[in-house]
């Protein structure tokens, strides 16, 4: 289980996290919704300790993140930030291999190099396995760098706006991805979110953060509501229900 | 690799067989071996040290290159374009200026390392201070050659006859001044962080992913920066300290070299530190070659080569991979 407690953050005297609270336990998905600069990233960057909160505790599996080691971290828990630059060319393989690293000590053994075969044909990723990682369209990308996070066979998977800037094809696709590979595997993810329909689609429970503060939480048609979206994004919006999932279709801004 | 190596031997024997004094090849290999007077010293004292120094040099400047286009993360990075080689040249002029009289191996290499390094933190503050794009990393770099390069100017300036004509050498890199105990030095400066920079390889493959991602897959990505600076600045210096300041190998070997076998560390830096010896044994044994008997500075040599290849990258960079 991950737990999350009383978590700051200040980034430049603004408090970019205030007093989150988080429980997520393995085999569910959890969306972190909110406007731009509501705080998603950053509690996502906390939990892998890109950046040092201010006050707070992250226990993974009931140790203490901030006292682990950074290689035992990254077995436990695996992050796919929102953009990831490339200045030198590397192959798809590579690329996947590279999620391996946590477990390699001076190169990769029979296991690591398996590993990533299996899941790069699992993927249908094994036609790209030796083109350019450079050379992707943005939907194979993100297939990419989700097969390096699944090498990386961690507990929890944190995404970045998985889905930002995919087609709609590929939208499924990545969500599918998530959810089967949460499902299969009994792990844990946590997503940031822009995109609310899909958020509810595949989420067990939904976060709404607004100014770093956690807003609501629970699940996706507790939090979906036309009071909840007006206050925190300020737009007016009605809902729909189809398969028991929410739907949101929006409607106009609020003077 | 197996390829490389034989490449280098081959341009090793051609180097030791020729030279102002006409020793041949047949007569250079079996002198090598052999106590057979004029040849065997001509050898032995002139031919052989330059040749195992031009490889030195070669293999850790092309190997310093890697590093830092590596944890700076940016293609035009080397120890040439980032101003380090030349604060470490002028930590050896410094030395031997001040030095005078008594020519003090150590305190010559130990100075050109405490340069280098210091350049190479200034490199690193200002990536940190304003963003680490190629182009600002590149302008400091430019500003701290020039800096240097004035400095041992005013040196030159300053000096005496005799140390001016020692402080020459640095501004074309030569290979000529060099004997069996320097090699000894600067041999201890480049080999010894091999190992650790191997054992790094795959953190260097990451570092290549972005910070973030690199933080995420365990990476401790300061002290990867930190002391992988240290190191590729104490190859430098120990490239640089007794040669004077040789351009472009660093920049240019690791692109060659990526360019053949790939961007995995594991293979990139033994094959482009392989790159480099023979990209400088060539450039000297052509700079003894071309004008003979007179000896053209190798430094010049490998500006000429390097310099349009400079470009070429320059040219490039909007359509490929940065």
């Amino acid at each position: 289980m991950l737990r999350i407690h009383e978590l700051n953050f200040r980034y430049k005297n603004i408090n970019a996290l205030e007093g989150v609270d988080l429980k997520l336990n393995k085999g569910e998905i959890l969306s972190i919704v909110g406007p731009n600069g509501a705080g998603k990233t950053t509690l996502l960057k906390c939990i892998v300790r890109i950046v040092k909160p201010e006050r707070g505790t992250i226990l993974i599996d009931g140790k203490d993140a901030s006292r682990m080691k950074r290689l035992d971290l990254a077995r436990c828990v695996g992050y796919v930030p929102q953009s990831s630059p490339s200045k030198f060319p590397i192959t798809v393989f590579d690329a996947v291999l590279m999620g391996r690293r946590p477990y390699i000590t001076w190169k990769p053994s029979k296991k690591d190099l398996e590993v990533v075969a299996d899941l790069l044909m699992s993927m249908d990723l094994e036609d790209l396995a030796l083109r350019g990682f450079d050379e992707l369209s943005g939907g194979e990308k993100q297939k990419v760098l989700l097969a390096r996070a699944f090498a990386q066979d961690p507990n929890y998977l944190l995404f970045d706006e998985p889905t930002s800037n995919l087609d709609l094809r590929h939208q499924m696709e990545v969500m599918e991805m998530i959810s089967g590979m949460v499902r299969e595997k009994g792990v844990a993810a946590i997503l940031a979110m822009h995109d609310l329909n899909l958020a509810s689609r595949f989420s067990d429970r939904i976060l709404m953060l607004n100014a770093g503060k956690i807003f609501c939480n629970g699940e996706p048609l507790q939090v979906m509501t036309v009071e909840n979206i007006r206050s925190v994004y300020g737009v007016e919006v009605t809902i729909n229900l189809s398969d028991g999932h929410p739907y949101i279709v929006p409607i106009r801004q609020v003077k | 690799m197996i390829l490389l190596v034989t490449v280098l031997f081959a341009v090793a024997l051609i180097a030791l067989s020729q030279g102002a004094a006409s020793v041949g090849l047949k007569d250079s290999f079996t002198a090598l071996f052999r106590d057979s007077g004029l040849a065997h010293a001509i050898v032995w004292k002139l031919r052989l040290p330059r040749i195992v120094m031009a490889i030195l040099v070669g293999w850790g400047l092309a190997l310093a290159g890697t590093v830092f286009q590596a944890i700076l993360r940016n293609p035009l990075a080397s120890p040439y374009t980032l101003g380090i080689a030349s604060s470490a040249g002028f930590g050896a002029v410094m030395a031997i200026v001040f030095g005078a009289g008594f020519y003090n191996q150590y305190l010559i290499a130990g100075n050109a390392f405490f340069f280098a390094l210091l350049s190479s933190f200034l490199i690193l503050g200002i990536a940190k201070l304003k963003g680490s794009t190629t182009e600002t990393m590149i302008l400091a770099g430019i500003a701290i050659m020039f800096l240097f390069s004035s400095l041992s100017s005013l040196f030159q300036y300053m000096g005496t006859m005799e140390e001016v004509h020692e402080i020459v050498f640095w501004f074309f890199g030569s290979l000529s001044k060099v004997g069996w105990k320097e090699l000894g030095i600067a041999s201890v400066m480049i080999l010894l962080p091999i190992p650790i920079l191997l054992k790094w390889s795959w953190d260097f493959n990451l570092l290549a992913a972005g910070d973030e991602s690199a933080l995420a897959l365990g990476v401790n990505v300061k002290r990867i920066r930190m002391i992988g600076v240290i190191l590729a600045s104490l190859i430098t210096a120990g490239s640089i300290c007794f040669t004077g300041v040789i351009g472009f190998i660093g920049l240019v070997s690791p692109h060659i070299t990526r360019m053949i076998i790939g961007a995995d560390h594991w293979f990139l830096l033994p094959a482009s530190a392989l790159v480099g010896t023979v990209l400088v044994l060539m450039a000297d044994t052509l700079g003894r070659i071309v004008w003979a008997p007179q000896v053209i500075p190798i430094g010049i040599v490998t500006s000429f080569i390097g310099v349009p290849f400079f470009f070429y990258l320059l040219m490039r960079r909007k359509r490929e991979y940065w």
